[in-house]
């Protein structure tokens, strides 16, 4: 008896409020939909960064007369750095070789280099390139260490601007948030105050809270499930046609483009925050007008 | 039944008192008229009995228990063993006169069949049988309060607390009203009537407590509006 009321009167006031369950579905669509888009927007720097990350490493360049024992101690060294993810060993054969295939069309530089003229190396791939620094202090002044090269100047300043973006992004979907909570507020408001006199006479005649606010919350929670929805939507629909119809067709493989798994992980955020965010805010506003 | 003893209510908004030192006992199966200008008291004086307000000094006493002490969860069924009528009705426009009826029971979990069972009785009661179907909007004011009426007392409470319930209407509605309260108060439902009616006072000769800004000036068995009259 006691469901059967409540969603019996859930869906009584979802057909008898169509306007203003509309107006609060279409603020929680526009609302989400912008957070979703600039979480997608900071999720595609993030993968632009991983893009470049994975193609960046430290050279750790050895003396001509290193012996075993420094070898394996700058070895253990690099691979007890936590900053490391891993960790090759070039041979003075493979440099050689790698430095022949890469020059092959120079045929005079190829020919004027003795592969003695190649120093050995450790080529270091870092979990976070950022932390280059750490590396190169760590083994530069260790005995057979000649030279340690890190990242260039200008690839400095592309990671700081990528960073920067990606702050933008964050700070864009932080105020996307907040815009979706006034939003919403605005709206659930208007729809309690569009049934105050229902809500004294249940007062009134000593309806408990769960009778008086149940309905209503439920209905708060139906239409954000539906905006959360409508802007998940909206965000497969930035992915199909901007990122890979738009962008990634004009600029073809230049980075790789956030993934189907990217938009996975944020359509769950946009239903929950959807739900919880229209449902809390009617249980609060509500509250106001059962005060007793 | 309800028991005010030396009640105070202060408003934020004010800084005379609403109420001041009221003490005030009624009876079980009693008819009360509250009377006095607008601003007198008479209306913190039911919201007090409802909980809708906490008085600032003071106990009162409804239905042998002390309103202070009452827990917050417990204030529903508080309010289920009072109904309350008011100047405007307060009907919900878009369901019949038989749903606004049951809409309070709806709302506090009675089960179908008593419902079904129990509005067309107090419909019957009111005077309404034979418009169960109708909008609100298509009857009279007097209709409109019988409406109300049969709500506050579909769930036959022991308290029945009526705010100005003829302020909207013509004379000869109202007598009609009135008879109808005087019809439920004989069923042994104590009645507070709010009212600065002084005919309609004058005609019933019913116990009249006159309020003037928070104070009680009289308290007096079969009386009449006012002294001067």
């Amino acid at each position: 008896m006691r469901l059967r009321f409540i969603l019996s009167e859930t869906w009584l006031g979802l057909i008898r409020n169509v306007s203003m369950l509309a107006a609060l579905v279409l603020t929680v669509v526009i609302s989400l939909g912008m957070l979703g888009s600039a979480l997608l927007a900071s999720k595609q720097i993030s993968t632009m960064k991983d893009f470049w990350f994975d193609k960046i490493q430290v050279s750790v360049f050895l003396t001509k007369d290193v012996t075993q024992p420094q070898r394996d101690a700058i070895a253990s060294e690099l691979n007890h750095l936590p900053q490391v993810k891993r960790v090759y060993y070039e041979s003075q054969s493979q440099a050689c070789a790698r430095f022949r295939k890469q020059f092959q069309d120079v045929k005079s530089l190829v020919d004027n280099t003795p592969c003695s003229a190649l120093p050995e190396s450790y080529r270091v791939q870092l979990k976070d390139p950022q932390k280059y620094l750490v590396v190169s202090s760590a083994v530069q002044n260790m005995p057979g260490v000649d030279e340690v090269q890190g990242r260039s100047k200008a690839l400095e300043r592309f990671f700081r601007l990528l960073n920067k973006g990606q702050a933008a992004g964050l700070f864009a979907a932080g105020v996307a948030l907040l815009a979706a909570v006034l939003l919403i507020l605005n709206t659930v408001r208007m729809s309690a105050m569009s049934r105050r006199r229902e809500t004294r006479i249940m007062r009134l005649v000593g309806a408990s809270d769960l009778y008086i606010q149940g309905p209503f919350v439920l209905e708060g929670a139906v239409a954000g499930l539906i905006g959360g929805i409508g802007a998940s939507l909206g965000v497969v629909l930035v992915k199909v046609l901007l990122i890979d119809g738009g962008v990634h067709a004009m600029f073809g493989n230049v980075v790789n483009y956030v993934g189907w798994n990217d938009v996975l992980s944020i359509v769950p955020i946009l239903l929950v925050v959807g739900v919880l965010l229209a449902g809390l805010t009617s249980l609060l506003t509500l509250q106001r007008y059962l005060r007793v | 039944m309800i028991r005010f003893q030396n009640v105070t209510k202060f408003y934020p908004t004010s800084a005379r008192a609403a109420l001041a030192d009221v003490t005030v006992e009624i009876e079980k199966g009693e008819f009360v008229f509250i009377v006095g200008q607008s601003g007198s008291g008479k209306s913190t004086f039911l919201r007090l009995v409802l909980k809708e307000e906490k008085p600032n000094q003071g106990e009162i006493w409804v239905a042998g228990k002390e309103l202070a002490r009452l827990s917050h969860w417990k204030v529903p069924h508080l309010r289920r063993q009072i109904g309350t009528v008011f100047q405007d009705f307060l009907l919900l426009p878009n369901k019949t006169v038989r749903e606004n009826v049951a809409f309070a029971l709806e709302v506090i979990g009675k089960p179908r069949h008593t419902i079904a069972k129990v509005v067309p009785e107090v419909l019957d009661l009111v005077g309404l049988a034979g418009k169960e179907d109708r909008m609100p909007n298509e009857l009279s004011g007097g209709e409109q309060q019988r409406v109300a009426i049969a709500r506050a007392f579909v769930n036959r409470p022991m308290i029945l607390l009526a705010d100005e319930p003829t302020g909207n209407l013509d004379p000869s509605t109202s007598v009609g009203i009135m008879r109808l309260l005087d019809r439920i108060n004989r069923t042994g439902t104590t009645v507070v009537m709010a009212t600065h009616d002084s005919h309609i006072v004058d005609s019933m000769r019913r116990r009249v407590i006159e309020l003037d800004n928070g104070h009680v000036m009289r308290d007096q068995s079969r009386g009449v509006y006012g002294y001067a009259r």
